[in-house]
């Protein structure tokens, strides 16, 4: 049921970067599979930088929040960097809220430009 | 006379109730979704904007969390939802559980305060709800449970 709706990513990869373009609704519900899923991958490749494309996401609560900061951690950890790409104004606010507006990078670019 | 000045909220029972629904889920991570598309369908008929209506889901989502991840820790629960609709275009959700409690409801209300440091919670749930809709009244006993109320004031609509 809702499956549509079950936050999922794709991971492209360009050098050094990986990108995890996030798709439907981030909430406590999906984000443990999607913390699991995500680090795993991290852990494996050491990227330079992890993009996070937030474009696609309808719809995110405070368990987004602790997703992203989490992944966040885990790039310093590695000695990487975390950038968000196109985070819609609610997830900015949330952001905001926590008082985390100016922590994480955050890009606008359209993800055709560099392809 | 007296009577009358003793009331609370007198503003708030003379208004018109509309429409309510009563909705009953146990409290299964799969269910805060389940939660905040019923509830946003429910007030839909109100013909909130979508911002207002995309307010309304977060802060479901957040307090229906709450009482999967705090107030049910280690079990199933039933939470119960009643979403009531005024004629002045009031919404107002009681997200109410029978889990644990909380024991300082102004500790956790605050920014980041969260009693759960290893699940990576952001600490944010009050402050999200409140953000979002127009007020929050939180009633908890320790040991008996937590009831949520929120109140969402819609803008008119010509």
């Amino acid at each position: 049921m809702n499956n549509k709706k079950q936050c999922s990513f794709d991971v492209e990869r360009r050098g050094g970067e990986v990108e995890l373009i996030l798709h439907g609704e981030i909430d406590h519900h999906c984000a443990v599979r999607v913390r699991t899923d995500m680090d795993r991958l991290l852990l494996e490749e050491h990227p330079r930088k992890a993009i996070l494309d937030l474009s696609h996401i309808d719809f995110m609560d405070s368990s987004g929040l602790g997703l992203i900061m989490g992944r966040y951690a885990l790039m310093q950890r590695l000695g990487g960097e975390l950038t968000l790409r196109n985070p819609n104004p609610r997830i900015v606010k949330i952001f905001e809220l926590a008082g985390l507006g100016r922590m994480v990078k955050i890009e606008e670019s359209p993800k055709e430009e560099q392809a | 006379m007296k009577s009358e000045n003793r009331m609370e909220k007198p503003s708030m029972t003379k208004v018109r109730e509309l429409n309510e629904m009563k909705l009953r889920l146990p409290s299964l991570s799969v269910n805060e979704s389940v939660a905040r598309a019923t509830v946003a369908a429910f007030c839909a008929q109100l013909d909130p904007g979508a911002t207002e209506l995309a307010d309304i889901k977060c802060a479901v989502s957040e307090a229906v969390t709450n009482s999967i991840v705090h107030a049910y820790k280690d079990t199933v629960g039933m939470i119960y939802i009643t979403v009531g609709l005024y004629e002045d275009r009031r919404v107002r959700i009681e997200i109410r559980d029978r889990g644990c409690g909380i024991e300082d409801v102004r500790m956790a209300r605050q920014p980041l305060y969260t009693t759960d440091a290893e699940g990576e919670r952001s600490g944010m749930g009050f402050t999200v709800m409140e953000s979002f809709c127009d007020k929050v009244r939180v009633v908890s006993k320790w040991g008996k449970g937590t009831t949520v109320t929120l109140f969402k004031q819609l803008e008119r609509r010509e």
